[in-house]
């Protein structure tokens, strides 16, 4: 820092040899506690590297002599916070349906437990954000339309038994004809009613093809779909006259759909999941914005 | 530099033990002020109480970890609002570069916890063992019944300052009452334990046994400050022009300095100030008072020893007289950090007095980022986190403005208003719905206002966003 003259002796103190502008590098010795604490850290890498985990070996590392292991205490963590949810998930399972967005507590539970297991189990179709797959028959779960009900019981009675799977006798069912495949309606007829599909969710269609489609509306379709076009939750048919369309509401997939049908599958999830699991579950579907 | 082949120097140097010699003067008394406050400040703290109704803790200071609440007085800050300690660090950085560039190691000197606990422990040492002479004669006696008795008490001493340090530090992060008591009756958290165990043992060692060890190897800061001095700063400087050359005052042609050592008995670091400043010196002043006592009984001018910048040094070797101290002090730069320091204290204040007791974040969804519902309307779902900073439930009314026309709904309520528990975060769920055809579905961006009031009071809060809508060709 300054330039005062040094009043060391040489003798005193090694220099290194090393001289900049005149200012020397003395060579002082290290402290004796700093090399002490170098041996100690040593040590202590010696003796950890006993106690845990440490050498690669070939298929694993050596175990370590205090049995320390990080899979075994995310399992037991896991186990902890399960035994801690004990309590809830069983007020989950007793508490009504509709009673559960009431009890905060419950609720919150439900939101973010439904959230790991809608991401987990019902994404791979349904999408993380629940929006589905328009015109592929993921239905989009966000929307205020419903293909089999929209209330809590719907919701939780779909997830439970599932759509037209082989493997839950209770699951949900219905079964559109293959009218063109199986030579119900002819050509023209289905060119007809395919007009008149399009008429009442207000698109684009030819008005005189469209009136000789209402006759053929009313004979075949009508039964599920009813007269107006507003579908029949009961048997999962879907409402016609909206905006919303499963299998896409273009000409040609409206064509498709009459020639060949469609037979969306759903699992049944009560083998899968717990009922709090599917419980909690619903009420994050019913929380999106569609449930009612 | 000799040139003669010397014996390679040791590796490694024990630590040579300081016995600071007890001294009386401006600097050790001004020490001792500032040691009572700062440990008055430290132990006294956590035990002062502030009223904030019946759902908030009433201790004055608190770190809340555990409901991410910080306490202090009046303010109350929430983790969202992190930027105030940021901003204090900032001023702590800032107050450091000022008090450093002015006055040197000053921190070091007399306000670093490292050197008012090292005192405090010295005070004690001295309390037990006598002054430095009896504890030189202490040192090198053999362990007999008296050096026993007489380590034994001073190492006691010295834990329970440790275990009243710890037991300090513990109180910040919980109530201090409640804590105690848990804390005598072995119902404490382990973490308390673990934790007032480690700052009592590190105290104890720091305090006790490594003293200026710390400051010389472990501690940045002198390293720092060496770079942020310059030739105005005050430190402690031997006016070796008076002194030199040092030795008995009856022999002709020398100094002032007399050889007593005096200052180099007095100094808790160990260094010998006459051999110019140097990394060791925390410029506590301890060598000033002794040196100002010898200078008086052998009736010569004070301050052969004293504060002195490095331009004053010139300027008396030449035969000048010093510039004044504040010419030292109050300087361009030392100027700009107090200008900076202040400019952000005046932030920070200005911030504290600006900020809502309520507030809200705003995540818009954004998969899938809008949803079209049966009568082909467009809805967007948006996340809101609303905070309800008093100490009282509120009710917040959620709002919603814009150029084009959308309509506002809320997740599990038919109304527009949600009570926030008090001193809470809560998540809500919007949904902004723009009708089939109207501007707000049709254009791909639309910007919106959503508000936020509480009930009963003036304050809102808005956050802008954006609603996405069907764009041409996104079906």
């Amino acid at each position: 820092m300054c330039a005062k003259p040094v009043k060391k002796q040489p003798q005193q103190v090694e220099t290194t040899g090393h001289q900049w502008d005149g200012i020397e590098e003395y060579n002082n010795p290290m402290p004796r506690w700093w090399v002490w604490t170098f041996y100690a850290t040593i040590v202590w890498g010696v003796a950890y590297s006993v106690a845990y985990p440490a050498w690669p070996l070939l298929r694993e590392a050596t175990p370590g002599l205090l049995g320390a292991s990080t899979r075994a205490d995310v399992a037991a963590e896991i186990a902890a916070v399960d035994a801690a949810n004990a309590a809830v998930k069983a007020q989950l399972v007793a508490a009504d349906l509709n009673a559960i967005g009431a009890d905060p507590g419950l609720a919150t539970f439900a939101e973010n437990a439904g959230a790991a297991i809608f991401r987990t189990n019902c994404a791979t179709c349904h999408g993380s954000g629940a929006a589905g797959f328009e015109g592929k028959g993921y239905p989009n779960l966000l929307d205020d339309d419903w293909l089999w009900g929209g209330t809590m019981e719907d919701i939780h009675l779909t997830i439970t038994h599932g759509i037209r799977n082989t493997t839950d006798p209770d699951a949900r069912y219905s079964e559109m004809p293959r009218f063109g495949a199986d030579e119900l309606l002819d050509e023209d007829q289905i060119g007809q009613v395919v007009e008149h599909v399009l008429a009442i969710s207000g698109q684009e269609h030819d008005a005189a093809l469209a009136a000789a489609g209402a006759t053929v509306f009313a004979e075949n379709c009508a039964s599920c779909h009813m007269d107006d076009g507003s579908g029949d939750r009961s048997l999962g048919a879907p409402k016609l006259s909206d905006a919303i369309w499963l299998y896409g509401g273009s000409r040609a997939a409206i064509t498709e759909t009459v020639v060949n049908a469609r037979f969306g599958v759903m699992p049944d999830w009560n083998e899968r999941l717990t009922e709090d699991e599917i419980r909690a579950v619903s009420f994050y579907v019913h929380g999106r914005g569609g449930g009612e | 530099m000799s040139d003669q082949p010397t014996t390679p120097p040791s590796l490694y140097a024990a630590r040579e033990p300081v016995f600071p010699r007890r001294v009386k003067g401006a600097f050790r008394t001004m020490k001792w002020w500032i040691m009572g406050v700062a440990l008055g400040i430290y132990y006294i703290t956590p035990w002062l109480r502030w009223d904030r109704g019946p759902s908030l803790p009433d201790q004055a200071v608190l770190v809340d970890l555990a409901n991410r609440r910080f306490f202090f007085f009046m303010i109350e800050i929430w983790p969202h609002e992190f930027y105030f300690v940021a901003g204090l660090l900032i001023m702590a950085g800032l107050g450091l570069f000022l008090f450093t560039s002015a006055l040197g190691r000053v921190w070091c000197g007399y306000a670093c916890p490292q050197t008012v606990w090292t005192d405090l422990f010295i005070l004690v040492e001295r309390w037990v063992e006598g002054d430095r002479n009896a504890r030189l004669r202490l040192h090198h006696q053999a362990w007999n019944a008296e050096k026993i008795r007489k380590r034994a008490v001073k190492w006691t001493v010295w834990l329970l300052i440790g275990l009243a340090t710890g037991g300090a530090w513990v109180f910040y992060f919980t109530d201090a009452p409640t804590l105690l008591g848990d804390l005598v009756t072995g119902q404490a958290h382990p973490v308390a334990y673990i934790t007032m165990l480690i700052l009592t043992l590190t105290t104890f060692v720091f305090g006790g046994f490594a003293r200026e060890q710390i400051c010389i190897y472990a501690c940045p800061w002198p390293r720092i400050q060496a770079a942020m001095m310059d030739e105005d700063t005050l430190t402690i400087a031997y006016r070796d022009w008076r002194g030199e050359p040092r030795g008995k005052q009856t022999v002709e042609g020398n100094g002032d300095c007399i050889d007593c050592m005096a200052c180099v008995n007095v100094c808790p670091m160990g260094i010998d100030i006459r051999n110019g400043q140097q990394l060791a010196c925390i410029t506590c002043g301890l060598c000033i008072d002794a040196c100002n006592d010898v200078m008086d009984k052998i009736g010569k001018p004070r301050d052969l020893i004293g504060y002195l910048a490095l331009t004053d040094e010139t300027r008396e070797r030449n035969g000048q007289a010093a510039k004044s101290v504040w010419s030292h002090v109050f300087r361009l730069r030392t100027m700009l950090y107090t200008v900076l320091w202040s400019g952000v204290g005046v932030a920070l204040v200005v911030a504290l007095f600006l900020r809502s007791p309520i507030d809200m974040n705003v995540t818009p969804v954004r998969n899938p980022t809008f949803v079209t519902l049966s009568d082909g309307s467009i809805r967007n779902a948006y996340d809101l986190r609303l905070r309800n900073m008093h100490g009282a439930d509120a009710q917040f009314t959620i709002a919603v403005t814009s150029d084009a026309f959308v309509t506002l709904a809320l997740e599990g309520t038919e109304g527009l208003t949600v009570v926030v528990p008090a001193n809470e975060t809560m998540a809500q769920r919007i949904y902004l719905t723009a009708a089939p055809g109207t501007r707000a579905a049709v254009n791909d961006r639309t910007d919106v206002r959503i508000w936020i009031e509480e009930q009963g009071t003036t304050n809102r809060v808005h956050h802008d966003t954006i609603f996405n809508g069907k764009e041409a060709g996104n079906d």
